[in-house]
């Protein structure tokens, strides 16, 4: 194994290929600190979790790689956040380039009140593909890829509303895969999800991190243990600003966790 | 605060069982050393039937453990503890086995008359007692150094043992009548080493239970 490399819930990772970084990250909305000098490289072709207690900035810092956070009146971000070396927030950056590059699911399904057909192929349209052939191609291959073919190919014409809804979460899925992103944040994206419904996203996102770099922020523990390959932990400091307190191989981080705050967290022994 | 009280009420509650086992297990060794002191058959028997017991608590042990992971999902340094108890208790009842295996030993002498006062094999009896004591309360009180400890104390066993051997090899040079007897005896010591050699094996798991680092930390001479 390469020095660079961890093996990690079955999977060898390779750390020298980062895909996203930050550099002593601040992150402000308004006066309020929500991110204070948080430092990560995530390795490209892996799942990297984000875990901790509610309110230690988990979404805010997810946010940071696709630039939402700019939707937010008075937010500022102060330090690095490089998407394959290159800086993000720079201002020769194009944001709807950068968010083509890095797609984004979220917490409940929202998928667009039209038929399942059009949710996939609303992006691809958007970014100027307008062949209905080789549109039906993407959306084939997008869903197929989401798992949701086999399910929805016969009603590809019917509302996406009509889907159940971890039908729909993978529909949302394919839908960013559908613009053939590099990157997919996902933000508790099974928490509005039963059980089985929450399992085949799993599923699913491993299959996928063979050819995308997935993050994903759960507040569900054993998620984050059976999923992904890197995990950080994250917990607020008095001021309630967000800090990075431990970030490791994922075996590590639930065996044997080197700092006092991560071990108490996952161990319950505060919340 | 702490949130998960119920679990560790539960896992704290498996400790116990593991004292208990322990305890179960301590007694079996001293009991077979003094059946075969006393010629004790009916003492033999009884222990050859309490065997059972011990295993049946390590099932109970294994059984809670198993519910636990399948209905908590400990981690960390709780999830090692679990783990740890299910190898020490796989370990303990194998000294239980040992145990037993003296008190059959002591069926098959029967009334033979003794080969000569036993000396070193009480003494390895009660150092095998002492270093599982000691190791289920390193368990109990995550105390990694006092496990290293112990595992180098095995050499005074291994020690008596050689001397043990020796002896009887005497016995049996000088007289092959006595090669039956002698040669039983040699199994009851050969017992009593295998049992310090499984204290071990429970002191390197109270190690990684502790440190997370799973290490050999003595490679026994038999």
């Amino acid at each position: 194994m390469k020095m660079n490399s961890v093996f990690s819930n079955g999977k060898v990772i390779d750390q020298s290929k980062t895909k996203l970084r930050t550099g002593a990250v601040n992150l402000y909305y308004g006066s309020f600190q929500a991110l204070r000098k948080i430092s990560l490289e995530i390795p490209e072709h892996a799942i990297t979790a984000i875990i901790g207690p509610s309110g230690c900035g988990k979404s805010s810092f997810l946010r940071l790689f696709n630039r939402m956070n700019d939707l937010i009146v008075g937010a500022r971000v102060e330090g690095g956040v490089e998407l394959d070396g290159i800086p993000i927030y720079d201002k020769t950056i194009d944001v709807v380039e950068l968010r083509k590059r890095v797609g984004m699911v979220f917490q409940k399904p929202n998928p667009f009140p039209m038929s399942v057909f059009e949710n996939v192929a609303f992006g691809p349209r958007r970014h100027g593909k307008r062949n209905l052939g080789e549109l039906e191609d993407i959306v084939e291959k997008s869903l197929h890829q989401a798992a949701l073919w086999d399910e929805v190919k016969d009603k590809l014409g019917q509302s996406a509303l009509s889907l159940s809804g971890g039908q729909q979460q993978r529909l949302c899925i394919a839908r960013v895969l559908a613009v053939e992103p590099e990157v997919i944040l996902m933000d508790e994206p099974c928490s509005a999800l039963d059980p089985v419904a929450t399992l085949k996203i799993e599923d699913l996102m491993r299959y996928l991190a063979e050819n995308y770099t997935i993050v994903i922020v759960t507040h569900n523990m054993q998620q984050a243990a059976r999923v992904s390959d890197m995990a950080a932990f994250m917990m607020m400091e008095e001021d309630r600003a967000g800090v990075l307190v431990e970030y490791g191989a994922t075996s590590e981080i639930f065996t044997n966790p080197k700092d006092k705050r991560t071990e108490d967290y996952i161990t319950g022994r505060f919340g | 605060m702490e949130i998960r009280t119920t679990f560790h009420k539960r896992l704290r509650e498996i400790q116990d069982d593991v004292l208990a086992m322990g305890s179960m297990v301590e007694k079996a060794t001293s009991r077979s050393i003094e059946a075969l002191k006393e010629r004790d058959i009916d003492k033999a028997h009884e222990i050859i039937a309490d065997d059972v017991k011990i295993n049946k608590k390590r099932f109970n042990i294994e059984e809670k453990c198993v519910q636990l992971i399948a209905t908590q999902q400990p981690m960390a340094s709780d999830l090692r503890a679990i783990i740890c108890v299910l190898n020490i208790i796989t370990d303990i009842e194998r000294i239980g086995d040992h145990a037993e295996g003296i008190a059959k030993i002591v069926v098959m002498i029967g009334d033979e008359p003794p080969l000569k006062p036993l000396i070193d094999i009480p003494r390895m009896a009660e150092k095998v007692n002492e270093m599982l004591h000691r190791s289920i309360d390193a368990l109990i009180n995550r105390d990694a150094d006092a496990a290293k400890q112990i595992v180098s104390e095995d050499d005074e066993v291994d020690n008596l043992y050689d001397q043990v051997f020796r002896e009887l090899l005497v016995f049996m040079a000088e007289d092959p009548k006595t090669i039956t007897r002698a040669t039983r005896l040699i199994w009851v010591a050969h017992n009593l080493e295998r049992s310090a050699d499984r204290v071990t094996n429970i002191c390197e798991r109270v190690v990684y239970m502790v440190t997370g680092k799973m290490e050999e930390l003595a490679v026994s001479k038999y």
